[in-house]
């Protein structure tokens, strides 16, 4: 397993300018956008359904391509989920988008029954989830709609860590049959990944190898992570970082491989850690690999207003913050690290 | 079908409604029995489908929003050949395929998975969205909801999108009986005045007693003729119709006969409430 782990490490074509200062930066939700349209391309049967947010939600790419098969609810939250079950009844493949907050934060009990239960072929997309909304403040600031969606039945979670990744998830789910949902966030985040990386829905990636510490991230928690693994190598301390792109279901190999190994684990999401990844690798490690666990993210409370960058820092979710709390992590359970 | 036969097996569904109900010792009775009508219209001289090819894909679609009283669609999915009479008595049984909310991927024929209030006509809406899109010209979607379920917003977030996309093809009827769990509609949430409402939404209302098969199935047919606006037929029934103890009272909306009321109740509705001699006399 560990071969395995070490061989995916290799050869995943990342963004070479990764580690500078001048690393590319695109919003996430805007690859979705990019996805969308060629998704629609590829297959006819595609619609696009939105809830007065076409463009903050990046679906005006496709309304515009394709404006026989976009579809305008109004501010409706639970319609446009119902609306496109009933759209998946017929044989099209709807993906449907609002804020985060509102869908699915408004409209759970419509999704659970009506595209988890019935088994539609249904995606829902949030946008704009997590505190680095930013000024908008905490109303718009989803932070629980991946444990929301997690615990449904039949209900998978993705969350890229970068535009790229956002589009060929876009374009993965739209040739998947069934329902999942997909965290897109607001702000432009650093690229981490290029055309070039393998992306598979399920498939959890090491994208940097380390003995001491797995460290599992999701969305643009995963240069976080990254940039904390850099700055613990230089204190002797090596981070395996695993992008878990599908928080649900959970890639249990590529994870339980790495932990095995370095036998201490942190997460790292802009989310609820209850619930959330965190929530989600802590019932993995209870149930198979019983093993010290720290979970950055949002602890039991909620966001305010401020520029983005302040509120990662204010919420203690940057790079220097993480491997911070990393290393006390690490010397407390790995002595032989200290 | 004759009116005559219609109204002999709207009278057999309500016999297996108060079967099922008893047999279950749970479920909703009044929406079903007040329903029985409605839905003896729909699957006798309505709807366009296939009972022996459920999935038939020029079939209409009949879309139960308020899931609770799918006994009612059960039994006449029975009787017009969707499944044997004998499995009617499974309804709510570990196992069965009879869920007591409708249950699409358990039983063919269901169209959608629903109970949960105010969801109905937003799917029936998809649909109908999803034909036009495509040019089907001859099939229709129907969806059958409460009037209860109408205090519950996604409803006429629903209304509105109808409305907008002119799904001319939609046609919804509300079992306008007057009660909800609580008590009656109009003490509990007012609805009146619910023809105006849905005009105002752009809407092409018809009002009919929901127990004349003449109205039921001419308003059926008028909807068709609707061009550029779904249509609400509000159906005007009696609650726990056919039963007389059952009848207008709110308290027999969510639950169901014992066996002794549900002999009084057969008694009452093999008789034709005493018109002809019952069998057990």
């Amino acid at each position: 397993m560990k071969t395995e782990a070490r061989a995916s490490a290799t050869n995943l074509d990342l963004n070479p300018k990764l580690y500078r200062k001048d690393v590319d930066r695109e919003a996430i939700r805007v690859g979705f956008g990019r996805g969308l349209v060629e998704a629609g391309r590829r297959d006819a049967r595609l619609v696009a359904l939105c809830a007065d947010l076409t463009e903050s939600t990046k679906m005006d790419g496709f309304a515009k391509a394709f404006p026989d098969r976009f579809v305008e609810v109004g501010v409706a939250e639970q319609n446009l989920v119902t609306v496109a079950a009933g759209m998946a009844l017929a044989g099209k493949i709807p993906f449907v988008s609002s804020y985060a907050a509102f869908s699915p934060g408004r409209n759970w009990e419509q999704i659970r029954t009506t595209i988890c239960l019935n088994q539609t072929n249904v995606k829902i997309v949030g946008s704009h989830a997590g505190v680095s909304v930013g000024p908008d403040g905490a109303t718009h600031q989803m932070l629980e709609d991946i444990a929301l969606m997690r615990v449904l039945p039949n209900m998978r979670v993705v969350v890229p860590c970068d535009s790229v990744e956002a589009e060929k998830a876009t374009l993965a789910l739209a040739a998947s049959d069934g329902p999942a949902y997909l965290r897109l966030a607001r702000e432009p985040t650093p690229i981490v990944t290029t055309a070039a990386t393998p992306f598979s829905l399920g498939s959890a990636q090491v994208l940097r190898e380390g003995t001491d510490l797995t460290l599992v991230a999701c969305g643009p928690m995963v240069y976080q992570a990254l940039v904390a693994a850099n700055e613990l190598s230089v204190r002797g301390i090596g981070a395996e970082v695993i992008n878990c792109a599908t928080v649900k279901p959970l890639d249990h190999l590529t994870i339980l491989a790495s932990v095995r190994k370095t036998r201490v684990v942190m997460t790292a999401e802009e989310a609820q850690v209850a619930g959330g990844l965190g929530g989600a690798v802590a019932e993995l490690l209870g149930e198979h690999e019983p093993l010290p666990l720290i979970r950055a993210g949002m602890r039991d409370q909620f966001g305010e207003s401020g520029d983005p960058n302040q509120l990662l820092e204010h919420f203690e979710l940057t790079g220097p913050h993480m491997a911070r709390l990393a290393e006390t992590f690490v010397r407390r359970w790995r002595p032989d690290r200290a | 079908m004759t009116n005559t036969q219609l109204e002999q097996m709207a009278n057999t569904i309500r016999q297996d409604i108060i079967d099922m109900l008893r047999a279950a010792g749970s479920g909703h009775s009044a929406g079903p029995l007040g329903m029985a009508d409605v839905f003896t219209a729909l699957y006798f001289a309505v709807l366009k489908h296939d009972p022996k090819n459920p999935d038939w894909p020029k079939r209409d679609r009949l879309i139960l929003s308020n899931g609770h009283i799918v006994p009612v669609r059960y039994a006449a999915m029975a009787r017009a050949g969707y499944f044997p009479v004998e499995e009617l008595l499974t309804l709510r049984k570990l196992g069965s395929r009879l869920q007591g909310h409708p249950d699409r991927l358990r039983l063919p024929g269901l169209e959608t998975t629903s109970g949960p209030l105010g969801s109905g006509l937003s799917q029936a809406s998809g649909i109908a969205r999803a034909w036009q899109m495509d040019g089907v010209k001859d099939q229709r979607v129907y969806c059958v909801m409460s009037d209860g379920e109408q205090e519950e917003g996604n409803t006429w977030e629903a209304a509105l999108f109808a409305a907008k996309y002119r799904l001319a093809n939609l046609t919804a009827i509300t079992d306008r009986n007057n009660i909800q769990i609580d008590g009656p509609t109009e003490r509990i949430m007012p609805l009146e005045n619910l023809r105006a409402k849905w005009e105002a939404f752009g809407w092409h209302v018809v009002e009919i007693d929901g127990h004349n098969f003449t109205q039921i199935i001419d308003a059926c047919h008028l909807a068709k003729t609707i061009e550029n606006q779904p249509v609400m037929i509000l159906a005007h029934t009696i609650p726990g119709k056919g039963v007389d103890f059952m009848e207008y009272d709110f308290h027999w909306h969510g639950k169901p006969p014992n066996e002794e009321q549900a002999r009084r109740a057969l008694d009452e509705l093999r008789t034709l409430g005493g018109q002809i001699r019952s069998e057990h006399q």
